[in-house]
């Protein structure tokens, strides 16, 4: 009997946080002690892939027999063992260990694009993405189109700029084009920053090599032979995964010169970036690159006209050029069969927060919320409400439960106050505070806004004091109305994105959950129990036995009592760390 | 040419002018604080933002180029209140302490709070508290006063090529800084001192000695260099306090530490202010010729006495007495060795006038070709 046999390891940045890297070693030792490999002469690959979405589940494997597919989910290096003997020896699925339903209703909604080949691909073997039908695109593009051809296509697409502002792919390149110059530049920013996004990362670890035909093909397109992938330094992973498929792509000369013997030669280089969050503006991506200190520059000139080193340059994001071979691949009335009118295609979204299946997700354009939420996302942990849910990051904005049935599409999140934004989606449900939330992110802009324009660097702090003012309950009247007037100025007056989108979290919160803003200055409460300074712990009596239990957990001595006899909370003295709430058994510490 | 409509003003400016320029040819002032005419665009203090018809957002007129057709307002309402609050931004950052500022009555964002009204500030909050450590006797860097203009850094970068300082740090911290935050240590040219609006950088030497208002103000050229860089020379009481440079001038404003710094020897008591004709000392027979050498070798066993010990065998003179004494001296030389045995070294202080009629002099009253200027050197 013969038998196919592929074990895939989720090696995402999930997966490797949760042990993927001990799962696979596993295998490898348990196979090779079964013999699998010499006796059986069965054909079993075990490798590593990039991410399988579901990271709240991980390590997820997968084991293909025969290309039947199982999946298995929160596996541990001991449990190898036992799939290995029951189940690729003995052809039994371990049942206790496999994934439930919610991980088909994960994909079931989902539609896979750029993820398609994360997870099946070996990330660091050419071989692999060439056999799943890769560079066919771009052999075909260089062999027998011509650069407008390439244009139309996308043009038709309709794919927008992933990277957050939406720009139509298709027209950049255009523009690009059109601009006379002997040297010209293409940047794939990959310098993905905010906070709980991983978008670009996955699509980088999973399947580099589809970025770097997005590349070639937008290139060819508006006639450059030299790109740069801008990349943090905090992926070393991605980096090291980018450098492998960069030499392994040269090797097989899809990179260099004269490449598929065409006269058309494409070169890319890293460049890493060192940390600073605004590097993914693009003129301060292009300021970096050119060795100076990441500041934005004003547009215009934009960078299809003036950018690296005075020359046309196009910058598109990670996930915009993975869609390229795809798009080129199946066509682009395939492509734009997807999404809605003005928004096509498919979006990749980092979905955390209190939901129960964390991950990343693709979706068509339009999908709503609801869906995304309930379905994919399986709902809220703990049976809470949801509150709301938080869009684009540090750039977006909240999108409350009343508006569940919202299009995920450019138009209508930008109606709704927030924006698509590189990709994440933040899941808040009623523990979460909106103050504290806009608190958090204005804290992140602040310390990351490069300090070059006035509204930036000096009114996101200002911003920031109120904010920090009023979690501690000592807001003032007119601290909405003033926090207000700052927004719309910053808004109006900051030279770039960063500064621009900055007061979107806090003009989002206000306008949705205005009275818990009230509530804070007015009553000084946090109707979530969430801002430390604004509760007070008390004992309630009658519920009290008398155990000592909380007055141990306190660390500042501030309960006593005796013993059988209900305690007391020193107000003075409590630091509101809430130990007390956490250790009572009988419920009878209040928090208000 | 291009044409455009400013506060609906028809004006032909030629291409790659900005909006800004196309204003101030036009008579249209536009407040700035980090524009520079003489340095690349910046586009930080937000201040110059005008209104163009189609662009949806306020877009500053320091860096965006005239285009033909386009029709820009500089002031309406909305303008003036954004233009409000990023200088009401700017203030709750400043010390405000334009009592006891060097800078006050020359100072831009002293103007401009002046010119908006700003007493009170809404959005007052903490300001950066840094101590002053320079230990340079030229600049003083008081960076509570820095508003991040970054004219100081592209001073040092594109006029001097020096970059001794950058931008450091993130979000409110932003600093202006040297590598590592170390003391700064440069050539002290003092062109960041010149373009700074505010107090935030000053010289040392000028430190309570008199504020603009009540100075005179003398242009003449610096004595230094051949360049003849023009200055304005600030007096007070008959005492130079400090010397600036306008940006109409043809050095364009552009000084180096001597120019800016160095006038201090004007009113130096050690100043040569007569003529010194050298005592040969009284010896039978030959004049004693190792003297001088003699001197020396006694100055070093004195362990270097100033220079300032050789004006024992100096006495003072009339320029008369004086010029007759060279005069005589050149004729007797001229008479005994011929005028080839004279050579004539100008000097690179002299003008161009002044270099001309010492060549001259060597040439048609000496009679020989032995002339040269210590700029070949």
């Amino acid at each position: 009997m013969h038998k196919e046999i592929v074990i895939r390891v989720c090696m995402g940045p999930g997966g490797i946080a949760a042990g993927g890297k001990e799962v696979l070693g596993s295998f490898r030792e348990h196979l090779l002690k079964a013999g699998i490999f010499a006796k059986l002469k069965e054909k079993c690959s075990s490798h590593q892939v990039g991410c399988l979405g579901l990271c709240a589940r991980d390590v997820l494997v997968e084991v293909h027999i025969n290309r039947n597919k199982t999946v298995y989910q929160y596996v541990k290096p001991d449990m190898v063992e036992r799939i290995v003997s029951e189940h690729i020896s003995g052809g039994k699925p371990v049942e206790e260990w496999l994934a439930d339903d919610t991980f088909k209703t994960f994909y079931g909604k989902q539609m896979k694009i750029v993820l398609a080949d994360c997870g099946k691909v070996d990330p660091e073997d050419i071989n692999s993405y060439i056999y799943s039908g890769g560079y066919e695109p771009t052999r075909e593009v260089l062999t027998s189109w011509i650069p407008d051809d390439v244009i139309d296509e996308i043009k038709t697409s309709g794919l927008r700029g992933r990277g957050g502002a939406g720009f139509p792919t298709g027209l950049k390149w255009e523009l690009a084009r059109r601009s006379k110059s002997e040297i010209k530049y293409i940047i794939c920013n990959a310098d993905e920053g905010d906070p709980g996004a991983f978008m670009d990362r996955a699509v980088i670890e999973g399947n580099p090599h589809s970025v770097i035909e997005g590349m070639i093909i937008g290139a060819f397109a508006i006639g450059s032979n030299k790109g740069y992938v801008y990349i943090r330094a905090e992926y070393p992973l991605a980096v090291e995964r980018l450098k492998i498929a960069l030499k392994q792509a040269y090797e097989r000369r899809f990179l260099g010169k004269n490449i598929f013997n065409t006269s058309f030669s494409f070169d890319i280089d890293i460049k890493l970036g060192a940390g600073a969050f605004v590097c993914g503006e693009e003129t301060a991506l292009i300021a970096s690159i050119e060795g100076q200190r990441g500041m934005p520059r004003p547009k215009p000139p934009f960078p299809i006209s003036k950018g690296l080193w005075q020359r046309p340059t196009v910058i598109n994001n990670v996930e915009t050029l993975a869609n390229i071979p795809y798009i080129i691949r199946k066509g682009a009335g395939w492509y734009s069969s997807f999404g809605t009118e003005k928004s096509k295609g498919t979006k990749v979204f980092a979905l955390t927060g209190k939901i129960r299946n964390t991950g990343l997700i693709e979706v068509p354009m339009g999908i709503s919320l609801r869906e995304i939420i309930y379905e994919i996302g399986g709902g809220i942990e703990g049976g809470k409400a949801l509150k709301a849910v938080q869009t684009g990051g540090p750039s977006g904005g909240c999108i409350p439960a009343s508006m569940l049935d919202l299009n995920v599409d450019y138009e209508s999140l930008a109606k709704a106050g927030s924006i698509v934004g590189s990709g994440g989606m933040i899941v808040l449900d009623e523990d979460n505070c909106m103050v504290n939330m806009a608190k958090y992110f204005i804290q992140f802009t602040q310390a990351e806004s490069c300090g070059k324009c006035v509204p930036c660097r000096v009114g996101t702090k200002r911003l920031l004091e109120i904010l920090e003012r009023i979690t501690k309950g000592q807001g003032r009247d007119g601290d909405i109305e003033r926090l207000e007037r700052l927004c719309n100025g910053v808004k109006n007056t900051s030279l770039c994105g960063l500064g621009q989108t900055a007061p979107n979290p806090i003009l989002s919160t206000i306008r949705y959950f205005r009275e818990e803003y009230e509530t804070h200055i007015r009553d000084k409460k946090c109707p979530a129990k969430v801002c430390k300074d604004l509760l007070i712990y008390s004992i309630i009596e009658e519920k009290c036995k008398g155990c000592g239990t909380c007055m141990k957990a306190c660390p500042s001595g501030a309960i006593t009592g005796d013993k059988k006899k209900p305690h007391k909370i020193d107000p003075n003295k409590c630091i509101r760390c809430g130990a007390c709430f956490d250790v009572c058994k009988f419920k009878s510490v209040g928090r208000d | 040419m291009i044409k455009l409509t400013i506060d609906g003003k028809l004006i032909e400016v030629p291409a790659e002018k900005t909006i800004l320029e196309a204003a101030r040819i036009a008579g249209i002032s536009i407040p700035t604080l980090c524009h520079h005419p003489k340095l690349t665009p910046f586009g930080g203090c937000r201040l110059c933002i005008v209104e163009v018809k189609g662009i949806p957002r306020l877009v500053t007129s320091c860096t965006t180029t005239v285009s033909e057709g386009m029709e820009v307002l500089t002031s309406t309402p909305d303008i003036e209140d954004m233009r409000k609050f990023v200088l009401e931004l700017i203030l709750s950052d400043h010390p405000n302490d334009c009592m006891v500022c060097e800078k006050s009555g020359s100072c831009a964002l002293q103007e401009l709070a002046y010119k908006y009204d700003i007493r009170e500030n809404e959005f007052s909050g903490e300001r950066r508290i840094y101590t002053k450590r320079d230990g340079n006797p030229f600049i003083e860097r008081d960076l509570e006063k820095c508003i991040m203009c970054g004219r100081c850094v592209k001073v040092c970068d594109e006029v001097q090529g020096v970059e001794a300082i950058d931008f450091g740090n993130r979000g409110f911290n932003t600093k202006i800084c040297t590598s590592f935050e170390e003391d700064l240590d440069c050539e002290f040219c003092g062109q960041c001192v010149a373009v700074c609006p505010t107090g935030a950088l000053t010289g040392k030497l000028w430190a309570h000695t008199g504020r603009l208002d009540d100075v005179k103000e003398v242009n003449t050229i610096c004595p230094y260099c051949g360049t003849g860089c023009n200055i304005t020379v600030h007096v007070k009481d008959n005492e130079i306090i400090r010397v600036t440079s306008g940006k109409e001038t043809w050095n364009e404003g552009w000084l180096c530490v001597k120019g800016r710094f160095g006038y201090k020897f004007v009113s130096s008591p050690e100043r040569l202010t007569k003529p010194l004709i050298r005592i040969v000392p009284k010896t039978k027979g030959k004049p004693e010729v190792r003297s001088q050498k003699s001197e020396v070798k006694k100055q070093k066993e004195d362990n270097f006495l100033p220079i300032t010990h050789y004006s024992s065998l100096f006495r003072e003179a009339s320029w008369d007495e004086a010029l007759d004494h060279v005069a005589a001296k050149l004729k007797e030389i001229k008479t005994k060795y011929g005028p080839d045995a004279i050579a004539g070294l100008s000097s690179a202080r002299c003008t161009n006038e002044e270099n001309y009629i010492f060549q001259k002099f060597i040439r048609a009253a000496i009679g020989t070709n032995n002339v040269d200027h210590c700029a070949r050197l």
